[in-house]
């Protein structure tokens, strides 16, 4: 039974076709029929459909009747592309024997291809390639397959070449998954030795956790234990991923993939990359875990509403069972009230849980202004880390700074290398080197602050190279750096929540810039509202807000005082949605508006 | 016995306004004929049911209520007076636009016992009115005006609009002069709103072409030259948007603002008695099938009642009495808005003495005035 099992996941760049092809692979092995069929059965979160992003990884089982006419169990797990969750694909791969690695027979390797490949491989798999979206009149998939060879050094020659959208080859693809992915191996009379590469929280089961079983079996009354928080409980439940919903069974043996849902009463019990054995026959080793992420980009976040401060607590509590690269601490802002600081693998990741926070919790969020980690060094010789700009020590204790600084690699053909190296220049990019990895395409590296790319440099990127360039960092250490704290004064006030951290050279034309986008977002009060940036008590910048000229309803709706009412009301609902600070009503969105200062250029 | 007022709804017109999100559209004249019937069967149904109170205000609104001819005008005015009490002193009002008026209709509207015309003239400047997509210009509205009077209307109102496309000061100015030399009894100035689902909507409601319409000061502006203009020339501002040469104030539209019941009939048109609101239905097939239906009935709590005699007597330049407040809710304006009534006094809205009333700058912010009486 072993032999026929296969657990593999796809990868590849940001919209190479990855979803597309598991929806394929899921069709085709007849788990589901066609009028069953939605479209990108594993992105099942309404935002992975609405942004045509997988965030979270997921999996599911089938039944593939190979044309050796024997019968195989496929546990496929759908991965992001995107670089901000690099650590789920990790997650992911772990609990994987192989991959197929899904290139663009247009796009070619994009930078995330060679990342999400160089993991894998880092991982043990066995890598096999699939030229997809053959059917583009730009495809070309010679100069892809040669380009696999030369640069990644797998063989791709005679590789599935197949369009997943419109069904294309998935046979193939299917018959190299039995012969090109190893079974998995070891031993189910071994004591118990399962991986938890994911779990989540359902309101009924309680926690569910994800496991690859590595060794030995699982069924219902094992008493498990997990191996890292030592704590111990009944299983109650154990099973495999049908498509979206969990599909029950007598047993998990080694080689499998499924989950297990048991008696445990805190989340914090189960921790992703943990290993669970069995309390009555503990194995000797616990598998070598997932390396601890560092959070890269911190913000605060606080509830529209103050009273709804438990229930964000525990909403973040519970995502972070989901997600356990969220990281969070309470703290508490002059101008929001109680909140927490929350870390994040990147801005996509911040949105991606603000979003998931607003529609699955039901919550209405602030965010304040994203920060990466500085290095404080202060006269007196300590040093403190910060995550917040509102804690930057006063200036004159602080002997020096440093900011984080990433090693970036940017794919870029070569009509946009001018562009994108003069996008370099400006985010303060240091250039390390330039090599065509084939006669159109160039692979830049530069070394570059984190600070600025966190907000808008993957938009630029894509709008100044019209989609053709491609990135990916990573972390080089901190450097010494001329660093600001920029203060915005709205009417005269400091509001501690829009302060943020920046390079000297760009305070003004930061200050200016946020000071213009607030302007728009604050609507007209009863008085002038003056909006100020400054950097050490010095204003830099000035926009004003005039005072409301006129907020009547200069109609007459006859006697239907029902609609007159109406109106009213949705006016003092928008009041709700208003953070008051000092005397002014600012829009929650004001909050993000520093997010978004490249938007009207 | 309080007395009532009755509001007629005729929801017909030549051509649908491009600013116009009121109830009414251009039919044939079958279908005319047929609303006709309905109607007076409503008004005999709802005579029955509140027809011992006697009327004292009538309105006949639309849609153009002088689409109709002087047979169905005639029919709708026997059935009124055949069912209903009505009241010696009686303000009835009709409106009428230019362009459907003639001679014969405004004698027959003098012979039912109409004694007050509403003109929906809007503006005396050919091009804003063509923008407006009305049907008439400024010397159709002159003739029906003259006629009018001939005929002995002795109590007319004009409508006025500001904050028009391309509309400047000056051209607003000279609407107010050229209307105010012709002595109507009663003004209403109001300032267009730009509805959804209009016409109008689809061409302004996004920012690039609000350039297009006058900012929020040129309209402040033309609101305040209108109120000083009137002044001027003997008309008292007595609402946020209504002028009157003194006692021609319209007493129908005053019930509306200070909680008097009124009974509506016709399409769509909404009631208030004993603290019960409702609408009929807004479809014209389930009126023609069941006229007397009532739709979205409401029972006004306390709070409902409070908020509503805050925010619809701040309407009126005399604002509300406190007195009035305490006797009806037994408790005091004070013990319920204190707070916000004190907020709204520092920050110069309103008055707050015997009575509460609007300042000038409160009436141009009223709205966020009257949101703080939600509670």
């Amino acid at each position: 039974m072993q032999e026929k099992i296969r657990n593999f996941c796809i990868i590849a760049h940001i919209d190479h076709g990855k979803s597309t092809l598991a929806d394929r692979i899921i069709e085709k092995t007849g788990l589901l029929t066609q009028r069953e069929m939605q479209e990108q059965i594993l992105d099942n979160m309404d935002l992975e459909r609405e942004r045509g992003i997988t965030i979270k990884s997921q999996a599911v089982r089938t039944i593939y009747k190979a044309k050796d006419g024997q019968e195989y169990i496929f546990n496929l797990i759908d991965t992001p592309g995107h670089v901000d969750f690099n650590y789920e694909v990790s997650r992911a791969l772990a609990a994987c024997d192989g991959a197929i690695l899904v290139v663009d027979a247009a796009q070619g390797i994009e930078a995330q291809t060679l990342a999400n490949v160089y993991l894998a491989l880092d991982h043990d798999l066995e890598v096999f390639p699939v030229i997809n979206k053959i059917d583009l009149p730009s495809a070309e998939p010679e100069r892809v397959i040669e380009e696999i060879e030369d640069v990644i050094g797998i063989e791709a020659r005679g590789c599935p070449l197949i369009s997943a959208k419109n069904g294309i080859g998935i046979e193939e693809v299917l018959e190299s998954v039995v012969a090109k992915i190893p079974s998995p191996k070891g031993n189910a009379d071994n004591s118990l030795q399962a991986l938890i590469f994911d779990s989540i929280y359902d309101s009924y089961k309680g926690v569910i956790v994800f496991v690859r079983v590595m060794e030995g079996r699982v069924s219902k009354g094992t008493q498990m234990k997990m191996m890292a928080t030592k704590a111990v409980a009944d299983v109650v439940e154990v099973g495999y991923f049908g498509a979206g919903q969990f599909i029950p069974c007598e047993e998990l043996t080694a080689g499998m993939v499924g989950y297990i849902t048991a008696s445990i009463k805190n989340v914090k019990d189960t921790a992703v990359g943990d290993t669970v054995t069995d309390a009555l026959r503990p194995c000797e080793h616990p598998l070598p875990g997932y390396k601890k992420v560092q959070s890269m980009v911190y913000c605060g976040l606080y509830p529209a509403d103050g009273a709804k401060y438990p229930d964000l607590r525990d909403a973040l509590e519970k995502l972070q069972l989901n997600d356990a690269s969220l990281f969070y601490e309470a703290e508490t802002s002059v101008a929001l009230g109680f909140g927490f600081r929350c870390g994040f693998l990147g801005l996509l990741h911040l949105e991606v849980i603000q979003e998931r926070l607003e529609r699955e919790y039901n919550l209405d969020l602030v965010t304040t202004a994203p920060s990466v980690i500085y290095h404080v060094y202060k006269t007196n010789g300590e040093k403190v880390v910060l995550t917040n700009p509102t804690n930057l020590p006063d200036p004159s204790e602080i002997d020096y700074m440093e900011e984080p600084i990433v090693r970036a690699e940017i794919m870029v053909t070569k009509d946009y290398i001018g562009s994108i190296m003069e996008l370099c220049q400006e985010r303060r990019g240091r250039y390390l080197s330039m090599d065509y990895i084939e006669a159109n395409r160039a692979l830049l590296k530069y070394e570059l602050p984190l600070n600025e790319i966190i907000y808008d440099f993957f938009d630029a990127l894509k709008s100044r190279s019209k989609g053709y360039a491609s990135f990916d960092y990573d972390m080089k250490g901190y450097e010494r750096s001329e660093l600001v704290k920029l203060d915005i004064l709205i009417n005269r006030e400091e509001v501690d929540a829009l302060s943020f951290i920046v390079h000297s050279a760009s305070a003004y034309e930061r200050g200016r810039r946020m000071c213009e986008k607030l302007k728009d977002e604050i609507p007209r009060q009863l008085f002038e509202i003056p909006i100020q940036a400054a950097v050490g008590g010095k204003v830099i910048a000035r926009e004003t807000v005039k005072a409301v000229r006129k907020d009547v309803l200069a109609k007459c709706y006859g006697g239907d005082i029902t609609r007159k009412k109406k109106l009213l009301e949705k006016q003092k609902e928008g009041k709700k949605r208003m953070r008051q600070v000092g005397n002014v009503e600012i829009p929650q969105k004001a909050f993000m508006s520093v997010l978004k200062l490249d938007d009207d250029k | 016995m309080q007395n009532l007022s009755l509001y007629l709804h005729i929801p017909f017109c030549i051509q649908k306004c491009a600013y116009c999100d009121f109830l009414s559209a251009p039919a044939s004249d079958a279908v005319i004929d047929n609303y006709v019937d309905c109607l007076c069967k409503e008004i005999v149904a709802k005579a029955e049911l509140y027809g011992q109170n006697v009327v004292d205000t009538i309105f006949i609104g639309g849609g153009t209520p002088s689409i109709l001819s002087i047979h169905q005008m005639e029919r709708i005015n026997t059935t009124l007076q055949n069912h209903f009490v009505i009241a010696s002193a009686l303000e009835y009002s009709i409106e009428a636009n230019p362009g459907t008026l003639n001679g014969e209709k405004l004698s027959c509207y003098r012979a039912c016992g109409i004694n007050r015309l509403s003109m929906g003239l809007q503006s005396a400047n050919n091009d804003e009115l063509k923008c407006l997509g009305r049907i008439h210009d400024y010397q159709s509205f002159l003739d029906n005006y003259t006629e009018a009077r001939k005929c002995g209307f002795t109590n007319i109102n004009v409508d006025l609009m500001s904050g028009l496309p391309g509309q400047t000061v000056q051209q607003y100015q000279d609407t107010l002069s050229k209307i105010v030399a012709l002595q109507p009894n009663h003004i209403s100035a109001y300032g267009l709103i730009i509805e959804e689902n209009t016409p109008f909507y689809e061409r302004y409601h996004n920012t690039n072409a609000t350039s297009s319409l006058p900012s929020e000061e040129k309209e402040r502006q033309m609101y305040y030259l209108c109120r000083e203009l009137l002044s001027q020339a003997g008309y008292h501002q007595y609402e946020i948007s209504n002028y009157a040469k003194t006692g021609y104030e319209c007493k129908h539209n005053i019930g509306y603002w200070t909680g008097k019941n009124y009974l509506g009939m016709g399409l769509g048109a909404s009631s208030m008695i004993h603290n019960t609101r409702w609408k009929n239905t807004e479809s014209m097939v389930l009126y023609s099938s069941k006229a007397t239906e009532k739709e979205e009935v409401i029972e006004l709590s306390t709070k409902d009642q409070m908020e509503e005699f805050m925010f619809l007597g701040l309407r009126l330049t005399k604002g509300i009495s406190c007195d009035e407040f305490k006797e009806r809710f037994e408790q005091s304006v004070r013990s319920v808005y204190g707070e916000w009534l004190q907020k709204m006094e520092e920050s110069g809205l309103i008055v707050w003495e015997q009575r509460i009333y609007l300042t000038k700058r409160g009436m141009d912010l009223a709205n966020y005035v009257m949101t703080g009486f939600l509670l």
